[in-house]
């Protein structure tokens, strides 16, 4: 019966979204007076998830779970919930998560809220808040399923730590990838992902072109940031799609997104919004996003950043 | 090859997001409707898939009788014919079961759906749709190639990308990256007559259930105003990040 989390990892290290599915379900596992166990893929040390609150980790170590495969994982995750007679199931909001959760909802014949922000309201009715209309809006959305599967929204719960000791077991499920195999994977292993970062430094159509990059890039590096940019800059193709935040690209919720250059349009903000803290530079006193901001810089990225990047420099080595 | 493209009616991004009924229902008033982005990038897709490979594109919605804009605009911009499922989409897994539904009836080798939808964000209609199909499935997919029964995809990961070999029949949720910005179709008045003509199918919901409600919605607090850092004081901001954000 206890709460189940499905613990990402990356090359057999958790990632950070993991500890907060954990944080998040030890909430959940106290409201209904039970514990959470994880289910881990490939991954040796599994000890430190109990410092968020896990008190079983089944563990599956096999080579054909070496690259993620949606199908496969969400039926390890579906023999786990089995095994454990979980009634509710929490992953994550990254994108093999959100890949896996609905093949899962339909195996356990769960139903599936994604965007989740907080810990539900009621567990008998079971209710959960979640992100709507791209984080315009929130829903209160009640499952009526015996099983529940949840995912948790990137960085709206955070990390809780806790001091449980989790109980590792071996656990052999079976194994089928069906007919789809990834035959390569193109991932920089030197820069953090949007996803993954705790800063975002983002520009927009005010860098007046791809050449101009390295004042972003540069301002990034020191701060550990992955960057992004806006939707014309990607269609235009100075940066990538794959850096494109916003309504139609990526969702950042980041603890401190920093834009530069860009305007603030809605379709933009909507995208950016849950990040907790946003810095804005431009030229432009009446940009929109001077209203969305926490902090503001009404000057020129030219000079604005150089600046920056050299007190940043500065203040990092001091600290 | 024979191709349906699940279409999702969302509110324009620019839409003032408003509630009424007790903050139970979204507010329509003067909002206008299109075609889900991320469904017009895999509708654009399928386009290239007519002319290039022969396929014939039909499109499918759930939704009730106001949809049949947003779904004319479809046949407009090329596809052969239409199916509106004649309900309330009142929550993923019912879509999900009565586009599975369309799907079996209709034989389709390739189900291109979108991503997620911009009105809820669920992103979860595209899994559940090839979990019901036993179909191949592959997410967030920015690019893809069939031949024969063969097709190539690319993935987006956190961070990178990656290529799926896999085969029909086959499920995508699509988004930016399956064609570009520019490749986007705007209908003509050619386009427009013809789809005048085209079939648009309305069938009845096969009773699927739904497994969960939304029973109320709110909005996020109005944010504090911004404190603006003069550009040649660049320390200050520093230091709010610091000490006041701690954010860095
Ligand atoms: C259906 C739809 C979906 C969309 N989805 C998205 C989305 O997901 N993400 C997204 O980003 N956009 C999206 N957009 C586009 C959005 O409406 C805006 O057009 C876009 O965000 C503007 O990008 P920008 O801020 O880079 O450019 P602009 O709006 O051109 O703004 C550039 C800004 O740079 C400032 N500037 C100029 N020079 C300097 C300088 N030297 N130093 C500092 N500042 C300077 C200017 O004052 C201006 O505010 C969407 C639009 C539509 C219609």
């Amino acid at each position: 019966m206890s709460v189940l989390i499905y613990a990402e990892s990356d090359n057999g290290s958790l990632r950070k979204g993991a500890f907060e599915v954990a944080s998040y379900a030890k909430g959940v596992a106290d409201a209904l007076g039970t514990t959470v166990t994880a289910v881990t893929v490939n991954v040796d040390d599994v000890a430190v998830l109990g410092s968020y609150g896990v008190s079983k980790v089944l563990k599956v170590s096999d080579d054909k779970l070496s690259k993620f495969q949606a199908k496969a994982y969400s039926s390890v995750i579906e023999q786990a919930a089995k095994a454990e007679e979980s009634q509710v199931v929490i992953l994550s909001s990254s994108t093999d998560s959100k890949y896996a959760a609905p093949l899962l909802g339909v195996a356990l014949n769960a139903a599936v809220a994604s965007n989740v922000v907080k810990l539900p309201k009621s567990t008998s009715p079971f209710v959960v808040e979640r992100t709507a209309f791209t984080n315009k809006a929130f829903q209160d959305t009640q499952l009526n399923s015996a099983i529940k599967v949840i995912c948790v929204s990137n960085n709206a719960y955070g990390v809780k730590e806790d001091n449980v000791t989790a109980v590792a077991e071996d656990f052999l499920p079976s194994i089928d990838a069906g007919n789809l195999e990834v035959v390569s994977i193109d991932k920089a292993t030197d820069k953090v992902s949007i996803a993954d970062a705790d800063v975002v430094v983002s520009g927009g159509r005010g860098l007046k072109g791809p050449e101009n990059w390295h004042l972003i890039e540069d301002l990034a590096t020191v701060l550990g940031a992955a960057t992004a940019c806006s939707k014309p800059v990607s269609d235009m193709g100075w940066r990538p799609h794959s850096e494109h935040v916003g309504q139609t690209g990526k969702p950042v919720a980041t603890n401190l997104y920093i834009a530069v250059g860009i305007s603030g349009a809605i379709q933009h903000l909507a995208g950016i919004n849950a990040s907790k803290v946003k810095v804005v530079v431009n030229t432009d006193p009446e940009a929109p996003f001077f209203k969305a901001a926490d902090y503001g810089v009404v000057g020129d990225a030219f000079e604005v950043v150089p600046q920056l990047i050299e007190k940043l420099k500065a203040f990092k080595s001091a600290n | 090859m024979k191709i349906l493209v699940c279409i999702s009616h969302v509110p324009d991004t620019t839409s003032k997001i408003n509630f009424t009924d007790g903050d139970t229902k979204f507010d329509v008033n003067g909002v206008s409707f299109v075609i889900n982005p991320n469904d017009e990038f895999g509708l654009t897709r399928a386009m290239w898939f007519k002319e290039k490979q022969g396929a014939s594109v039909d499109v499918v919605n759930v939704g009730g009788p106001e949809t049949e804009p947003t779904i004319r605009k479809c046949l407009a911009i090329g596809a052969d014919n239409a199916i509106r499922v004649n309900a309330n989409p009142s929550d993923s897994f019912f879509v999900a079961q009565e586009l599975a539904s369309v799907a079996k009836n209709g034989g389709y080798d390739l189900i291109i759906a979108g991503r997620e939808s911009i009105d809820y964000n669920g992103g979860v209609v595209p899994g559940m749709l090839a979990a019901l199909l036993e179909a191949n499935f592959v997410n967030t997919c920015i690019s893809l190639e069939v031949d024969g029964t063969t097709a190539t995809a690319i993935r987006e990961i956190d961070g990178g990308k990656e290529t799926i070999k896999t085969a029909l029949p086959l499920v995508i949720g699509g988004q930016k990256g399956l064609v570009e910005e520019s490749d986007l179709r705007i209908p003509n008045m050619r386009g427009i007559m013809m789809a005048r003509k085209k079939p648009l199918t309305v069938v009845e919901p096969t009773g699927s259930a739904s497994q969960t409600e939304t029973t109320s919605f709110s909005k996020p607090a109005p944010k504090g105003s911004v404190t603006l850092v003069p550009a040649d004081n660049l320390d200050e901001l520093i230091s709010l990040l610091h000490n006041e954000a701690k954010v860095i």
